[in-house]
Order: structure tokens, then sequence, then C-alpha cells
């Protein structure tokens, strides 16, 4: 590669990165401006405050933002938990097993994958409210399942169909049963991939709004992205962004330190040394 | 310790196709039998039967007298080195050789003391703590012997175990392997396609063509009596040469002259029109580096030389001639099948490596008309195949084996004291005596 290509290259990157961060950039400078500074016209705030943080910690918005935070943190990992687990079994049956209907799951994933969320919202929040899930955690978790189940199966088979079936093989011969040949080579082997579905997973729930703001309605299972939509200023003429902006602040947290704690075990070629090298 | 018995064995795949078709095989307690053939024979599927890992469609499998068909690979107790080694790469080389005594629930001061051992045989001591990633293809290779010995399993079973490493080490391997299997005396299968390991290694050899046995017998006798055309060309390197011949009297008409048969020879083969004359090149000579002595059980002819190879130790020359065309079709197809693309219809000649034979030019070659075969080219059959000659060479290789076995167990090391409790090679004979006939 000459020079010349490596700057445009480096430009190319510059570029994209600055797109991408630029609203991440500006919400952090957000949340530190106060309420008369927010249209102030320029980037940064002309003086730095942790005022919008106290709010939605300790504030007057803490007992709607704290309980939600619980809420998204509890529901969100429950979900995930529930859903690798499951995904975990699918995904090994769907990868070694020739079993009739194969296609069907695959397809039928697809297709739930791809269901927009907002048509079933509705007939989901009248049968909720009917057979008493509505506002409560399983009331959200059931719903996240179905958006984090199909992307967990689906890359969760990728990662068990790299792992070369002689492992298994090798574990029987060695006198394992197939639970055994599962729990103790197949599993270790597809942890990187388990790890990976996970953080995906936490995701999708974190992320959720739509769910959240329709199938709850108190502090009992709100999670955050619904509690942002509620946010209000001390009176109705005070413009609440500061707090929602720092709000977003805060649940970016966990993501960003989810994929800086994890990035580690997503390393492809745990498996080398495995086969011939 | 067992002795494993194959009968009238089937595997059908879904599509209908017989991968392994009727293979029925005795292989003797402590034996060492090598399953060789083209790929796409069904040698591994075979193996893979054996240990359970493949379904059997037909026929009986039984293992040290017990049949197994229905049984779990982890029930057979067999132990398996897969081609690509199949090691547990979260695991350390300890744990690795460990697993299936953990899986058994040894006790642990009997898991080290016979992981110790294993790794003592197998020069694996200093590696113990590494993971199969950090090393080299050899020590891999010792990595997924080590988890092989370290139980007393009924058998080895190894699906071409050296195909991955290189030439040099694969020849160290290849001793390693055969000094093992002496000292444990431990039956073995061993699947391969290439015919030095067959050769070297193995008590008996079973050549196999789209699923069907087509001889088994011990590496001398398939290579002197072959009981057709596959094997024949199979068997050896460079392969042995088939030439388009007419029997004229007593004497076989030849590209490259003729070629006086035995009076039992041309009983066998009388009644045909147009035979194929199978002749190893180490049959043929340099007619001018032949000793007086020999010359009259040969028969001498002049051919043009196209290219020679001279490799230090030997050399070989290769002679073009005219085929018909019916016989050139079915070289073709039978090099195709053995894995290989023969171009031109062509002899290869080994002469010894100081003859000054050179390329382009006549030459006069000998050619040693003692041990040639003559085989049908419809049928491929060997006419002239002495099958008592054959049983006799497999019978002297099993009383070898028997040897080697208490020679070996009486002065080597051992491997987890109980492996080797029993007598094994005793029951050997038996299980040559049938395969004669094969």
């Amino acid at each position: 590669m000459s020079t010349k290509e490596k700057t445009w290259w480096w430009v190319g990157g510059v570029l994209i990165v600055v797109y991408c961060l630029f609203p991440i950039a500006w919400i952090v400078s957000l949340s530190f401006k106060t309420t008369a500074d927010l249209a102030n016209k320029s980037f940064l705030p002309s003086s730095w405050t942790w005022e919008n943080y106290s709010t939605i910690l300790t504030g007057t918005a803490s007992d709607l933002f704290l309980p939600a935070l619980r809420n998204s943190f509890g529901i969100c990992l429950i979900a995930t938990a529930i859903s690798c687990l499951l995904s975990m079994f699918a995904a090994y049956a769907i990868a070694r097993l020739d079993f009739p209907g194969k296609k069907l799951i695959l397809g039928t994933a697809l297709a739930v994958a791809i269901f927009p969320v907002i048509s079933i919202v509705t007939p989901l929040f009248n049968l909720w409210r009917q057979i008493g899930l509505y506002d409560t955690w399983p009331g959200l978790i059931i719903p996240y399942l179905s958006l984090t189940l199909p992307i967990s199966i689906w890359t969760m088979s990728a990662f068990f169909r790299e792992i070369p079936w002689e492992m298994e093989q090798a574990a029987q011969v060695d006198g394992a049963t197939t639970w055994q040949a599962f729990r103790k080579v197949i599993v270790p082997l597809a942890a990187p991939g388990v790890f990976t579905t996970a953080i995906i997973a936490f995701f999708i729930a974190w992320n959720d709004f739509a769910y959240g703001i329709s199938l709850t309605s108190t502090s009992a299972a709100r999670p955050v992205p619904a509690a942002l939509g509620l946010f209000s200023g001390a009176s109705q003429f005070q413009d609440p962004t500061g707090a929602i902006a720092a709000a977003a602040v805060i649940v970016t947290i966990p993501v960003v330190v989810l994929v800086l704690l994890f990035q580690r075990r997503i390393v492809a070629g745990l498996t080398n040394g495995a086969v011939k090298g | 310790m067992a002795s494993i018995e194959m009968r009238n064995i089937v595997k059908q795949y879904g599509d209908g196709y017989p991968a392994v078709n009727d293979v029925s095989l005795d292989i003797a307690d402590g034996e060492f039998m090598i399953l060789v053939g083209p790929s796409g024979c069904g040698k591994s599927t075979l193996l893979r039967m054996i240990v359970g890992l493949e379904d059997i469609t037909s026929g009986d499998m039984v293992i040290g007298g017990k049949r197994v068909n229905d049984l779990a690979p982890r029930e057979r107790n067999l132990s398996m080195v897969f081609q690509n080694y199949a090691l547990y790469p979260h695991m350390t080389v300890f744990e690795n050789i460990a697993f299936p005594l953990r899986l058994s629930k040894t006790p642990d001061d009997e898991v080290r003391r016979r992981v110790n051992e294993a790794s003592d045989v197998l020069e694996l001591k200093e590696h113990l703590e590494r993971k199969p990633a950090n090393l080299s293809g050899g020590q891999r290779q010792r990595v997924a012997m080590g988890r092989a010995i370290v139980r007393q399993a009924e058998a080895f079973l190894f699906d071409e175990p050296l195909s991955n490493l290189d030439a040099k080490l694969r020849g160290q391997m290849r001793t390693e392997i055969s000094r093992l299997q002496r000292r444990l005396g431990i039956t073995t299968v061993y699947v391969t396609h290439d015919q030095t390991e067959a050769m070297t290694l193995g008590d008996r050899v079973c050549v196999l063509r789209k699923g069907k046995i087509q001889q088994v017998a011990s590496p001398r006798e398939l290579y002197e009596q072959p009981v057709n055309l596959f094997v024949a060309g199979f068997i050896g390197s460079p392969p042995m040469n088939f030439l388009p011949a007419t029997l004229e009297g007593n004497a076989l008409t030849t590209p490259f002259g003729s070629i006086t048969l035995d009076e039992k020879r041309v009983a066998a083969v009388t009644g045909r029109e147009l035979l194929l004359v199978g002749i190893r090149p180490e049959y043929f000579e340099d007619a001018s580096l032949v000793d007086e002595a020999k010359r009259p059980v040969g028969s001498l002819f002049r051919a043009r030389v196209d290219v020679t190879e001279w490799l230090g130790d030997s050399q070989y020359a290769y002679i073009p001639y005219e085929a018909p065309e019916a016989i050139t079709a079915q070289l073709r197809d039978l090099s195709r099948e053995l894995d290989s693309e023969e171009l031109r219809t062509q002899a290869i000649v080994s002469i010894d490596s100081t003859s000054r034979i050179r390329e382009g030019r006549e030459a006069e070659f000998w050619l040693d008309s003692r041990k040639v075969h003559v085989f049908d080219p419809q049928t491929g059959e060997n006419l002239t195949r002495d099958a008592e000659a054959g049983a006799r060479l497999t019978q002297m290789a099993t009383e070898d084996r028997v040897e080697q076995v208490q020679e070996a167990q009486a002065s080597g090391q051992t491997v987890g004291s109980s492996v080797i409790d029993g007598p094994s090679g005793t029951s050997g004979p038996s299980g040559a005596h049938r395969s004669g006939a094969a």
C-alpha cells in the first residue's frame, strides 16, 4: 500500500469515526449544560455542571429514573440468560442433529426476527392486561425473548458449526455420554460464541422502547428507555433535555463496559490447536 | 484386549449408496490390521463403524465375543486417534490425556500415575502443562496417542494418524507406533491410504475397493501374490506395469518381446485371447548388468527409453509402448481408481543405479519372467496366483508377530502395568489361518 493510499484510508477512517461518535459527544456535552445553557449555540457548555446528573440520581427525576434502571438491568439480564440457555440447546440441535423441521425452526426464527414489533404491541397490551402480565417483569421478559431468541439461535448455531465434529466424537469414544461431551467439550469451546450472543441479546433487550412504553405503566416494571420519554422539567416551561441527556449517558455506560469487559473473550481462534495446524 | 470380528457388514447411506458392502473380516487379538485403499473405498467408514460413530446398516460387529452393533461408542471401550487429532483446546496436555480417566471417575492419584506413565512413553513430560495450541504437529499427534493408551482399551483405532505430518516426522512416528503396538500387544486397526504405512506397520493388510474387500493378507503376500489387477496395481511403488499380451504356445507375446511361462502358468492362462501381464519394476534390469547365471531365467528385449530418473540409490527408466485401444482405456480407468492419472502407456523399469542407459536411446533390458503375473483383462482376476505360496507368506508373518510381541513385552517398558497382563499374542495364529483364503 502506498503512502498516499494509506493517508486516504486514515482520512476515511477518521471521517467515519467522527460521524459515528459525534452524536454521543454531543449528548455528553448536553448532559453537562445547565438548562439556560442548552441553546447556547456552541458545542461545549459555557459552564460545566453536574446538575443534570444530580437531578436524575438524587433529585426530582430520581424516583422515575432509579427504579427504571433497576428494572432495565433485571429484565434484560434475565431475558439474556434465558435466551442464551435456550438458544444454546436449540443451536446445538440445529448444528449437529438431523431432524425433521430443522429448516422450519430456522425459518420461523428469521420470520419472528423481522416481524415488526409495533404491529403486535397493541394485541399484546390487551392480552397482557387480561392475564395479569401487564406492568410486570415477566410481562417484558417474554416479549424480549421473542426479540433476542431468533438472533441468538442464528449466531450460536454458526458458532457450533465451527467446532469440529471430531471434538465431540473423540469425547464419546473417550467414554463421555452425549451430555458430558456437550458440557465438557462443546460448551467450553462455544464460550466465545455464548458471550457474543449474550452481548447481542442484552443490547437488543436494553435498547427496546416499543414494548417498554406500551406494556408498563408504573415504576414496577418500566425500563429506562420508556422512563426517559416520561421525563419532564421542573415546570412545564422547563426543558428536560439536560436530564434526558444525562440519563442517556448513564445507560450507555453499562453497554460500553460490557463490550470492554468481554471483548477479550470474544476472541475467535479459541479452537486453534484443536486440530492440525 | 480383544479380537474384532465383522460379519457381512453393510453400510448404506440415505441415498442407497453402499459405502461398505458385505465386509467380513476377523482381526485377531493383538493383531495390527491395516485398512487401505484409494479415497472413497469405505475404509474410514468401516473404522467408524467399529468404534460406533457410524451406524451399521446390517451385519454383525463382534468385539471380544460380544455383539456391539447397538452399543454407544463409550460402551465399546475402544480408543481412537483421529486424523486431525481432535485434542481439546481448552485443556492442558495433562487434562487431555487424563480426560478418559476423568470420565470413568478414576481416583486422582491413579490418574496422575497413569498420565505420567503414558507421557513417559511418548516423551511428553515437559509439555504436560501446555495447551495443544502451543505444540508442534508431532507433539499434538503424541498427545492424541497418549489419550488413546492411557486407558485399558480393548483395541486401538487409528484414522490416518500420520497424514498431517511432514515426511520425516511421519517416518519417525511410524516406527514409534509400531514399537508401541508391539509393546502393548493391543489389537490395532489402522486406516491409511499410504502404502508405505500399510506395508511396514501391518501384520495383515486389508485392501478395500468401493466398499468391498479385495484381499486380506500379509504385506508380503499382497505384494507377491495379489489376487487381482486392483491389488497388484495398488500395492507397490512405483506401481506394477501392466502390458497387453497374447499367448502363443507356451510364451506370451508382449510389446517387450516374448515371455516364456512354465507349464502350470500356461495351463492357467490358456483359452483367453487377450491377457495383461503384470511385471513389477524391479523384475527388469539393464541387460548389460545381469549376471550370466541369472540370464537364462529371464528374457531380453530392446526398447527406446523415454526418460530416466536417477535417485542415487536407485534408477528408473520410462519405456513407452503401444497397446490396443481396449487395454489403454482399461488401464486408464484403473489408474484413475487408484487416485493417479496415467496419461500414456509406459512401463516403469527399475535399473541399477550404476547403469549408463541414456534417455532417448535404445537399450537392451532383461526381464525376470519367474515372478510375472498374468491377469484377465475383463475380470481383473490374477490367473497365475499361487494361493498356497501366499498363505505360507502370511503364516510366516503371523509367527513373526507372535515372537515380536513376546520379545517386546519381555524387554519393553510398560504402560499402566495391568495393560500387558495377558499374554496377548497367543491367540494370533487362529486369525492368520483364515487370511490366506481371502
